[in-house]
């Protein structure tokens, strides 16, 4: 076996062609090894903060360290997010809070505490952008970094400045992450997810053979329904798509097929784009016992209104437009979207354009949970600008701002609109 | 029922009449057109319960009675005959099938029940006047390209007819008509016409604001108007547009209309007019803006594209007077467009600064005014 680069997690230290036998960093002994033929030259890279919501919430309270602590609402809520000792015990993220107690009853439920998580992101985005310009956020806790001609800058390749950043984020943040390190996103990705939490994945040319054996539910984007048509035609691993000409693809899959193919042998051509996030900023709330009038379910909504609103500052955004969402006691959900004729962070705006979707969907039916998104979402200095129908805008923009400066001094109850006072 | 009528006759009834008619087919019967014979005359009526549409014609009525056929499939099967022909409809009652004969052609089209089409119910409408139709289409024409096609804010999807007051320099109150989506506004005003003086401010929808449009294509004559708070009636020549008025509040304009805007711009349109579509041909994204750069009697068009490049023209002394201070300021192009549009021969631009409304005004033609916003360049 020839031999290859090893980086060290700990010291970053490199070792460009370390003997294939070696199972301890040469500098500083740690066992903590990354080792890979291509990895000095790859350059796209996948972060992912581990568990991220807990990992916050046990950075602040060490005292739940060791315990399984779960993210998310009420009894009726679902767990939004996981810690890797609940994941453990067999919790997963989505899993109905009744059902995640059943399994771990000793965990520990915090109920989420988004401007918190937000402000970690934020820090991570930033400790990020010192490696490159060209970060990608995908989600609050992940990110893809084209690091593509930063070794001239850094002094170092790509690979040892993010097991660098990795150190960082944990000294300074508290968190963990993960890293993939590919040639592509699509590999990077999969990379990230290799040996979670605290990981360090590369693949390279060898990400084909090593897709070959998988299932096809690891592509992202291969769901269910998809994997049961997949099934269909006898097709469960990769491999059996990675061989299909384009032409075979298309009549085999449909006009997806080629592009399936493709990613099934790792091919993919995005672009890492700062300018393209696909973020989702949105709010909801699952009710403690269903509701079907009018009255309650529009101050749920105001609730999120403001909520959303707060986020979308948080984020350095605002809505386009709003999407509403509705559960119903079946677990049926309907969304509903309007666009709005100049982007807004006012909650009052959000309301407005909500409450006209949520009054056609108000027809007896029990809901179980309602929510409120923005989209799409929109650069937050294009929000609220003056707006020839509206000669009121400005003063409106004024009395949140009023309302927001108030917030943060006295805390959130210090100034509540009437319309968010229980009537009943 | 049955009727003799020349072709052209007919098409252009309903032409008029199939454009209204639903044609998302959720209630079949909206589909349909009312054909009348009453005392020897034939009327056609289309509705989609928003908008009624009720067209009379001078025709060989032969017999008494009424049915309701597609008015899509009507409209397509007269359209398809040969000029000149006579057309014969010919209908025996109930549910039986309306004939339809032309010459060698015959069809036989399934009919739904008359009792079953609606009528919109008009209630009185106490106002009326009547209105040269020139200048109601100037009113619409310089104003509908403003109307908002947002739906959370419906009361913009329409044009704002109403009585203003008079300002100074004007002898007497005027009929004005508004439309604003929020990033521009368009305000054209004419004489009130006799008998106009209490109306109430009404909203009409964009929809009937277009059908009616069409019926003015070919008017010269006055058009009757009625209203009262809730529904509208044009009568244009033989045809009656009946319409629901859109139930809000239209915003108080004037309050964002700037009074002091004092740097003057005035150019040509046509040379403003290319050179903002030169320029902006740069970029396909329809929001990017076009920047004005503008010193003392210069203008500088210039627009970038991330992808494309970028794109700039000159306009200079003897094409375009100004003698305030240097000012930058950014608009999207498509905007512009709309309102130079609209203008004949000289625009004059009144600025306050670059975030600023900008008012724009026809030099020709006090009766229309523009506000327009800035975007950020």
């Amino acid at each position: 076996m020839p031999d290859t680069p090893v980086l060290c997690l700990d010291c970053q230290h490199v070792e460009p062609a370390a003997d294939a036998a070696s199972r301890r960093c040469a500098h500083c002994r740690s066992h903590r090894l990354v080792r890979h033929a291509e990895l000095l030259d790859l350059t796209v890279a996948h972060v992912d903060a581990d568990a991220f919501y807990c990992s916050v919430e046990k950075r602040d309270r060490p005292e739940l360290a060791a315990l399984p602590v779960l993210v998310g609402g009420g009894t009726r809520g679902v767990v939004t997010a996981a810690c890797y000792v609940a994941r453990m015990r067999g919790v997963r993220s989505a899993m109905p809070m009744w059902q995640a107690l059943k399994a771990c009853p000793d965990a520990v439920v915090i109920r989420p505490d988004f401007p918190k998580y937000t402000a970690a992101s934020r820090a991570l985005r930033g400790l990020m952008q010192q490696l490159t310009p060209l970060v990608q956020s995908l989600s609050i806790d992940e990110a893809v970094l084209d690091m593509a001609g930063t070794e001239a800058l850094h002094g170092a390749p790509p690979a040892a400045m993010l097991a660098r950043l990795a150190n960082r984020v944990e000294r300074e943040l508290g968190i963990t992450i993960s890293i993939g390190l590919a040639p592509n996103r699509l590999l990077a990705k999969l990379a990230a997810g290799l040996d979670k939490p605290r990981g360090f994945g590369v693949l390279g040319a060898d990400a084909r053979q090593w897709l070959a054996g998988k299932p096809v539910r690891l592509l992202p984007g291969i769901g269910p329904a998809q994997e049961k048509r997949l099934a269909t035609r006898g097709i469960t691993r990769l491999g059996q798509l990675q061989g299909l000409s384009a032409r075979e693809a298309q009549a085999l899959l449909g006009d997806d097929g080629p592009h399936l193919a493709a990613r099934a042998r790792g091919e993919d051509g995005r672009r890492v784009d700062p300018a393209r996030e696909t973020r989702s900023i949105s709010a909801e709330t699952t009710f403690n016992a269903d509701l079907a009038d009018a009255a309650s379910l529009e101050r749920h909504l105001w609730q999120l209104c403001e909520k959303l609103g707060g986020r979308l500052r948080d984020g350095e955004a605002s809505a386009g437009g709003v999407v509403l969402k509705l559960k119903t006691q079946r677990f049926l959900t309907r969304t509903r979207a309007a666009r709005l004729g100049t982007p807004t962070v006012l909650p009052e705006r959000l309301f407005d354009a909500a409450r006209q979707l949520l009054v056609r969907e108000v027809d007896g039916t029990a809901f179980r949970l309602i929510g409120i998104g923005a989209s799409p979402i929109l650069p937050l200095q294009d929000a609220d600008v003056a707006d020839l129908a509206d000669p009121s805008m400005p003063r409106r923009v004024a009395a949140q701002a009023a309302i927001d400066r108030l917030r943060d001094r006295f805390g959130k109850s210090a100034v509540q609109r009437g319309r968010a006072l229980d009537q009943g | 029922m049955k009727l003799k009528a020349d072709r052209a006759t007919l098409l252009k009834a309903l032409a008029h009449i199939q454009s209204v008619a639903e044609k998302r087919n959720t209630i079949p019967i909206l589909a349909n057109v009312l054909i009348v014979v009453k005392e020897g005359r034939l009327s056609l009526t289309a509705t989609d319960m928003e908008i009624a549409v009720v067209e009379q014609i001078a025709s060989g009525a032969v017999r008494d009675g009424a049915t309701t056929a597609p008015a899509a499939v009507l409209y397509e099967i007269v359209r398809k005959l040969p000029d000149g022909a006579e057309v014969e409809l010919d209908h025996s009652g109930g549910d039986a099938p309306l004939a339809l004969r032309a010459g060698r052609y015959a069809t036989s089209l399934n009919v739904l029940a008359v009792d079953d089409f609606p009528s919109m119910t008009t209630g009185s409408l106490p106002h009326s006047f009547r209105i040269p139709a020139p200048v109601l289409r100037g009113l619409i024409d310089r104003t509908r390209f403003a109307i908002s096609t947002e739906e959370t804010r419906y009361y913009l999807n329409g044009i704002y007819l109403h009585v203003a007051e008079a300002a100074a320099g004007e002898a007497g109150p005027m009929l004005r008509a508004v439309a604003t989506d929020g990033h521009r506004l368009a305000r054209v005003q004419t004489e009130l016409p006799p008998g106009a003086a209490g109306m109430p401010g009404v909203i009409v929808p964009r929809k009937t604001i277009n059908e009616l449009r069409k019926l003015l294509d070919e008017a010269a004559d006055d058009v009757e108007v009625a209203l009262s708070e809730t529904r509208i009636q044009f009568t244009v020549g033989s045809v009656m547009l009946t319409s629901k008025l859109i139930d809000g509040t239209f915003p108080e304009y004037e309050r964002v209309i700037p009074r002091d805007n004092d740097k003057i711009l005035r150019v040509g349109k046509k040379d403003f007019s290319d050179a903002v579509a030169r320029v902006a041909a740069i970029s396909q994204e329809r929001s990017r803006p076009v920047k004005l750069s503008i010193d003392r009697n210069l203008l500088i068009l210039s627009a970038a594209s991330p992808d494309q490049g970028t794109a700039k023209e000159e306009l200079d002394e003897g094409r375009v007077s100004y003698d305030s201070t240097p000012l930058e300021i950014g608009f999207q192009a498509r905007y512009l467009n709309d309102i130079t549009d609209q203008i004949e021969k000289d625009v004059e631009f009144a600025f306050s600064d670059s975030a600023a409304p900008t008012v724009v005004r026809d030099v020709d033609s006090p009766s229309a005014l523009y506000v327009l916003m800035p975007m950020r360049v």
